[in-house]
């Protein structure tokens, strides 16, 4: 029933090649597919991932329910919550489902759907907190929200309180568990399901606030904002929402006052117990180990997407960082001047920001790159004025003689290039490409911002998802160090090999 | 001498940076000529050598090495668009060795005989191969050939430069001070394979500061001094009695 994570991205891979959108663009039959996107990462239990790495979530359910009432096939896209709307506006997707509070203002560009889910904000303490019992409690004391979360505006300040704003919201749970901070403030939801998965924390004080869940559409298509309405409102007559939100254990006072008394059946309470004890790791240790082994297909998916994207992006960076350092060398003014500008500004901007101008910015100049092939882009490019750089280094550290040699014996000067001058670089040059290519395998956690899930979006997803920092961020750890290694021992033999000739220990007789 | 000279230079003129090095130097030298340069240093001797070989490109002046010729009026005027052509064809008849040898030190001794010819001429690998061999043998570096240049003796290096050099079977070869990095005791084995050159009828022209070298083996010395040539005589009119002043002057210092 639902379309994993991994199945998108092996799509992407295989299926419809480095150059095609995610999806959408398949001319299969069968229904129309409703693509939407959400933020794997920071959802539970909104839209999270399983331990079999599928996505799960009552945000999920609520969009199948509605894809299936629009007679539409749901296709999952996963993205960076902060990139969602950017998303959406590029056309990546049709729709975004992921705890979004409708504003007041409103949001250039997109439009809000009537609420599917009604909630506020919900203070959580540790269990054995006694002087806090309402919001008015604060004062002078550390709270913790999410980042971007939204119901803050609505919650009048409080003197001396000091907020601390958490890019996962587990975050915040944990460092309250760990006294860093006195009680975090955040949507019904997450209270909910952390009070329930993480134990020491209770749920405390009234309903703060009103937040109105809404799904967004591009303001490109109003058409299909009225179909979802229709569609919400269907399930809330036919009493399909409720059993969703009573399955997650989400039916709240609010939702009671808008669509009347609901009571959950049994089978309802027990998805959600058993849902709440599959996430739960804090098990025995061969229940973790066991756990552990049924992740490595999503752990060997993400670490292959990893390599691929890393091994393509320094092919790229390796060989045009070659040309634009011959030119910045050997060409004449206009064009070296230009090369070390290229350089300069590739080197002096973040890769963060480079990302965000190919595959969000350049679509406004009507280039639309598919992920991957942005990914590679962005990652080649911004090296590739490093390896230029090193490259440089490399061909004025051979003696000048060598350059009149090669002349004098009557080669041209892309042949003295060729025999001469860049085999002797690029033996000089070795050493601090390997250590470009080790930090590029670690930048390129930073394409997660651009829809890909690789090795970093996966330990977040997963580690969110279960709780579970320090035994998978072990696990982790070891698997950047091992696709790493190979290549340090491959170029500490070409050293050795590259050494002994050029002679650098000046052997004499 | 009525026939033509292999290198004939007329009026030569070159300067860097607005310090005139060559002030209109005028030289011929014939087949089979082995010709030293001598002079003090910063005479322009080096760079002479290097004009010939067009890794200096001349200001103004003429020079012709067998049927090509390079000329130009003045510095201002740019070197006509087939410049760069000449004077790849004028290269590909010169042979170059320089002081510090410049061997190729990623390639073996063979790798490095073999590398022009097949680049640059396009040989097949295996009769760019059998010549190499050839080369090496007359400097006598035949068993050396799968070695690297820095597991070799200065001397043997610049052997191997000379063979990488012949193996282009240059109408001409150029030294620029040949042995002057080179120990004492192995200056010896290299100015040996320029006599065995010389024999076979080469054209060299070498600038050196070996004295007894230019003495016994040239068939006459040029002496230059502040970007001119003083004097050209026979080696032994040269050493015994030379004309100019200023030669007398500069080989006292040898005696």
């Amino acid at each position: 029933m639902h379309r994993c994570l991994i199945a998108v991205i092996l799509g992407v891979f295989m299926g419809q090649a480095l150059f095609a959108e995610p999806s959408g663009s398949s001319g299969s039959s069968g229904p129309k597919e409703l693509r939407w996107a959400a933020d794997p990462n920071s959802g539970v239990p909104y839209v999270f991932a399983d331990p079999k790495g599928a996505i799960i979530g009552f945000e999920v359910d609520i969009i199948h329910a509605i894809a299936e009432c629009l007679g539409r096939k749901a296709v999952f896209i996963g993205n960076n919550f902060d990139c969602l709307i950017p998303g959406l506006r590029r056309g990546l997707y049709d729709v975004v489902i992921n705890g979004l509070p409708l504003l007041p203002t409103g949001s250039p560009g997109v439009l809000y759907t009537d609420p599917y889910f009604l909630s506020y904000g919900q203070l959580v303490v540790r269990q054995n907190e006694t002087t806090i019992q309402h919001f008015d409690d604060l004062e002078n004391r550390k709270i913790g929200t999410y980042r971007n979360w939204k119901g803050g505006i609505s919650i009048k300040p409080i003197e001396g309180l000091e907020l601390r704003r958490y890019a996962y919201e587990v975050n915040a749970y944990e460092d309250l568990l760990h006294r860093r901070i006195d009680a975090v403030l955040l949507d019904f939801p997450e209270s909910a399901y952390y009070t329930a998965l993480i134990k020491g924390l209770k749920m405390v004080g009234p309903p703060l606030g009103n937040l109105e869940y809404g799904m967004v559409v591009s303001d490109d298509h109003p058409e299909l904002l009225e179909e979802l309405n229709a569609a919400i409102k269907i399930l809330t007559q036919t009493g399909v929402l409720q059993g969703i939100l009573v399955s997650w254990k989400l039916w709240n006072p609010r939702m009671e006052a808008w669509l009347g008394p609901y009571t959950a059946t049994e089978e309802q309470t027990a998805h959600y117990e058993k849902t709440i004890a599959s996430q739960n790791t804090d098990t025995a240790d061969d229940g973790r180990v066991v756990r552990y082994i049924g992740f490595l297909p999503i752990l060997l998916e993400a670490a292959i997407t990893t390599l691929l994207i890393s091994l393509l992006s320094m092919l790229l960076a390796l060989t045009l960082g070659l040309f634009l350092a011959i030119v910045r060398v050997y060409w004449a003014r206009p064009f070296s001047l230009l090369a070390s500008m290229i350089i300069e500004a590739l080197r002096g901007t973040p890769l963060l920001i480079q990302l965000y101008l190919i595959f969000y910015g350049l679509p406004h100049l009507g280039i639309k790159l598919p992920p991957i092939l942005a990914g590679i882009l962005g990652l080649g490019l911004n090296y590739m004025a490093y390896e230029a750089e090193n490259y440089r280094a490399g061909l004025i550290a051979i003696p000048k003689g060598q350059m009149e040699a090669a002349r004098a014996l009557g080669m041209s000067h892309f042949q003295a290039l060729r025999h001469v001058m860049i085999p002797q670089a690029i033996r000089i040059v070795i050493p601090p490409i390997t250590n470009d290519f080790i930090s590029l395998i670690k930048d390129s956690s930073l394409l997660s911002v651009i829809t890909i899930v690789e090795l970093t979006e996966t330990y977040t997803q997963l580690a969110n998802a279960h709780y579970d920092f320090l035994g998978l961020g072990l696990i982790f750890a070891v698997l950047y160090l091992l696709m790493g290694l190979p290549f340090v021992l491959l170029a500490r033999r070409a050293e050795r090999k590259g050494g002994s000739r050029v002679g650098i220990r000046g052997a004499k007789g | 001498m009525s026939e033509r000279p292999i290198i004939h230079i007329e009026d030569l003129h070159k300067s860097f940076d607005e310090v005139e090095v060559l002030h209109g130097v005028s030289l011929d030298v014939y087949q089979g000529d082995l010709v030293s340069i001598i002079g003090p240093s910063g005479c322009g001797k080096s760079t002479l050598l290097r004009c010939i070989n067009c890794l200096e490109i001349l200001d103004s002046g003429k020079i012709c090495v067998g049927d090509v010729s390079l000329s130009r009026k003045s510095k201002q005027v740019h070197p006509n668009p087939r410049f760069e052509e000449h004077a790849h064809q004028l290269r590909s008849q010169v042979g170059m060795v320089f002081q510090a040898f410049n061997l190729f030190p990623h390639k073996t001794i063979l790798e490095n005989v073999m590398l022009a010819p097949q680049v640059v001429k396009k040989e097949s690998e295996a009769y760019a191969e059998e010549r190499a061999y050839q080369v090496l043998k007359k400097v006598g570096l035949a068993r050396y050939s799968g070695r690297y240049p820095a597991s070799l003796s200065g001397g043997q290096q610049q052997r191997a430069a000379i063979a990488r050099a012949l193996a282009m079977t240059p109408r001409v070869m150029l030294y620029d001070e040949p042995t002057s990095s080179l120990d004492p005791e192995l200056v010896q084995e290299v100015l040996q394979v320029m006599r065995d050159l010389d024999a076979e009828g080469m054209t060299q022209v070498v600038v050196t500061h070996e004295m007894s070298f230019a003495r016994d083996a040239s068939d006459y010395i040029v002496y230059m001094e502040g970007g001119r040539i003083v004097e050209i005589a026979d080696e032994d009119e040269i050493f015994i009695a030379p004309k100019d002043e200023r030669t007398q002057r500069f080989l006292k210092r040898f005696r």
